[in-house]
């Protein structure tokens, strides 16, 4: 037999083994095509939701701008801008804090400050939404309006997106944006920090010993040679920023058609789902819900895929 | 004594090399900042949960039921008893399962296959949590389910099952990076004594990564204990009563939180202060804990290579 000439050792092994290689291979097997199925499953279950929707109002669903459940009538538009403004507002403040987290504890901080901060850091990510939202209802937001609304209105009222009003909003979101900034940070720093202490440590000393300033070996060194991951990083953080319905709902105030200005209340497509689910009556209403969810998939499997691919890109880079 | 100045040599920077200088300053200032601003950031939050939370906790918050509306005292007794019981039903799904995928990966896999199946999990991991929620409503809460007959209602079952799916990536991703730094000489030693594949992975693989493999798993556990959108359309409409049965819908801590701070009375914002900083504690006690259990074992695989 040719398998025993190319495989003497399966004519020795044990019948039990045989099996036992078996199913455990058979089983972890599972196991993985399990994780992988259940991401089809769920891009085509919440697809099959959305269809009615999908066929009633096709996809001008995408720009019509209506939410009328006694009409009928449903559209996305301002929900998608809501979810972009506030997601690359957050990201806007929060990936420039990020890198400078990341270069705080990669290049200045001592090893003690490093740990601790660094775990600090990692431990803001594993507050849950639900509780920043709290916080955002009852502190951000009352201090958004007492404090800094006001000085946001004299100093920038003058373009559009800071006009403020008489009368104080506490749901705005301008208060989403910072609720979702605070998201943001911890993945976004914590990815930045690892980039920057992979830097090979001779191009750094190199551009030390040539005289450079912490500052323009951090310019020309080390931040050059991982635009890549940061880049990937910042999109991971937009990604979180996208699908974040809890916290956001609790303090945007769901209120459509959305105002030019950032300091009126709002709605993302991720809150008005959380928001109106459990009081969606009519099938189509759920189903225009079910609709929001499968954009909202769309624009964060674009987006991680994005990343995705920006870091494997700059994993070659590296190696080669 | 010769002083450099009095040698004429000037030790300042002057010119252009002083404003590089200052601009290091600047960067080396803002930088440090942006880092006292997160950390700020994290005390206020932890701050005003714990002396707003601490305030209205009592012996009749961890055992009582809610209140008549209202009406002051009370706690939340029931959702105690269903954030357990989700959570460990997730942990139930999630752990066999996230386990034999990243033994799959690690031990069986050829590289190409093992890419594909790590891709997908982090696509998983990148979905929003809201959208598994209307996955899990539309699977299990929309139609029956034939055979099990769960369905056509809510149920700690779909609950669960939905916090398994955002469990699932982040147990299988830790359990590889434990499996990665396995030494391969023990695996080696196993197979030249004649053991097979199979007995190796359960007698010398997997106890030697244990220790990683709990630590992700406790990781994953606080973040499903935190997850309120999930449970929202899945697990989300029940009795104000203490409730063990998973085919019922049940009350859980991040839902009571969500409800209560939209409702417009004072006791219940005062509970659900009191139910983040519980939340709050567990979820950052476990974390912290895990995470260095997780540098020791993994300083110790580092000393046994």
């Amino acid at each position: 037999m040719e398998a025993v000439a190319i495989n003497p050792l399966k004519r020795t092994r044990k019948r039990h083994d045989r099996i036992g290689d078996g199913l455990l291979y058979g089983l972890t097997a599972l196991a993985a095509l399990i994780g992988i199925l259940v991401v089809f499953a769920i891009i085509w279950r919440v697809a099959y939701g959305a269809w009615p929707a999908i066929k009633e109002f096709n996809v001008g669903f995408l720009w019509h701008n209506q939410w009328n459940a006694t009409l009928g009538e449903f559209g996305a538009r301002d929900l998608i801008i809501g979810t972009v403004v506030t997601s690359f507002g957050a990201v806007l403040i929060g990936g420039p804090l990020s890198i400078a987290i990341g270069l705080f504890l990669s290049e200045l901080a001592p090893p003690s400050v490093r740990l601790v901060v660094g775990t600090l850091i990692e431990m803001l990510a594993a507050v849950p939404s639900v509780v920043i939202g709290l916080w955002g209802i009852f502190v951000l937001a009352p201090f958004d309006a007492q404090h800094l609304q006001p000085i946001l209105g004299r100093t920038l009222g003058w373009i559009p997106i800071f006009a403020h009003g008489q009368d104080r909003v506490e749901s705005t979101v301008f208060t989403a944006i910072i609720v979702l900034t605070i998201m943001v940070i911890p993945i976004t720093s914590s990815i930045c920090r690892e980039l920057f202490i992979g830097v090979p440590t001779e191009l750094e000393e190199g551009s030390v010993g040539l005289g450079a300033t912490r500052w323009e070996m951090v310019r020309t060194v080390v931040v050059p040679s991982v635009r890549g991951g940061v880049v990937a990083a910042i999109i991971l953080g937009l990604g979180r920023a996208l699908g974040e319905a809890i916290a956001v709902t609790q303090v945007i105030g769901n209120f459509i058609p959305l105002k030019t200005s950032l300091l009126e209340p709002g709605d993302t497509l991720a809150s008005r789902v959380a928001n109106q689910y459990q009081g969606a009556i009519t099938n189509i209403q759920v189903s225009s819900l079910i609709y929001l969810g499968l954009i909202l998939l769309v624009i964060t499997f674009v987006s991680n895929f994005l990343a995705q691919r920006v870091v494997k890109r700059f994993e070659l880079q590296r190696g080669g | 004594m010769a002083t450099p100045e009095s040698l004429g040599i000037l030790l300042r920077a002057q010119g252009r090399t002083r404003r590089r200088l200052i601009v290091n300053r600047i960067f080396e200032g803002s930088v440090v900042v942006a880092a006292i601003f997160a950390i700020a950031l994290l005390g206020l939050m932890v701050w005003s949960v714990g002396s707003r939370g601490s305030s209205a906790l009592n012996w009749d918050f961890f055992t009582k039921g809610p209140a008549v509306f209202g009406q002051a005292g009370g706690g939340i007794a029931p959702s105690f008893v269903g954030s357990f019981i989700l959570v460990a039903i997730a942990t139930l799904f999630a752990l066999p399962t996230g386990v034999l995928a990243a033994l799959y990966v690690s031990e069986f896999a050829p590289p190409r296959i093992a890419n594909q199946v790590r891709l997908w999990l982090d696509v998983l991991n990148g979905f929003p949590s809201i959208v598994i929620g209307i996955f899990v409503f539309a699977l299990m809460v929309k139609v029956k389910i034939p055979v099990i007959g769960i369905g056509r209602h809510q149920s700690a079952w779909a609950g669960g099952f939905a916090l398994s799916i955002i469990m699932l990536p982040l147990v299988a991703r830790s359990t590889m990076e434990v499996l990665k730094v396995v030494p391969s000489h023990l695996r080696e030693a196993s197979y030249a004594l004649g053991v097979s594949k199979w007995q190796t992975v359960l007698r010398v693989v997997l106890p030697t990564s244990l220790g990683g493999i709990l630590t992700g798993t406790t990781l994953a556990i606080s973040r499903a204990a935190g997850e309120t959108a999930p449970l929202l359309f899945t697990c989300a409409i029940a009795g104000n009563f203490v409730d063990w049965n998973p085919a019922r819908s049940m009350l859980s801590i991040p839902l009571t939180i969500f409800e209560y701070s939209e409702s417009p009375d004072d006791n219940l914002h005062a509970q659900a202060w009191a139910a983040a900083f519980v939340l709050i504690v567990v979820v950052l006690v476990t974390s912290l804990t895990a995470r260095l259990l997780l540098e020791r074992s993994r300083r110790k695989l580092g000393a046994a290579r």
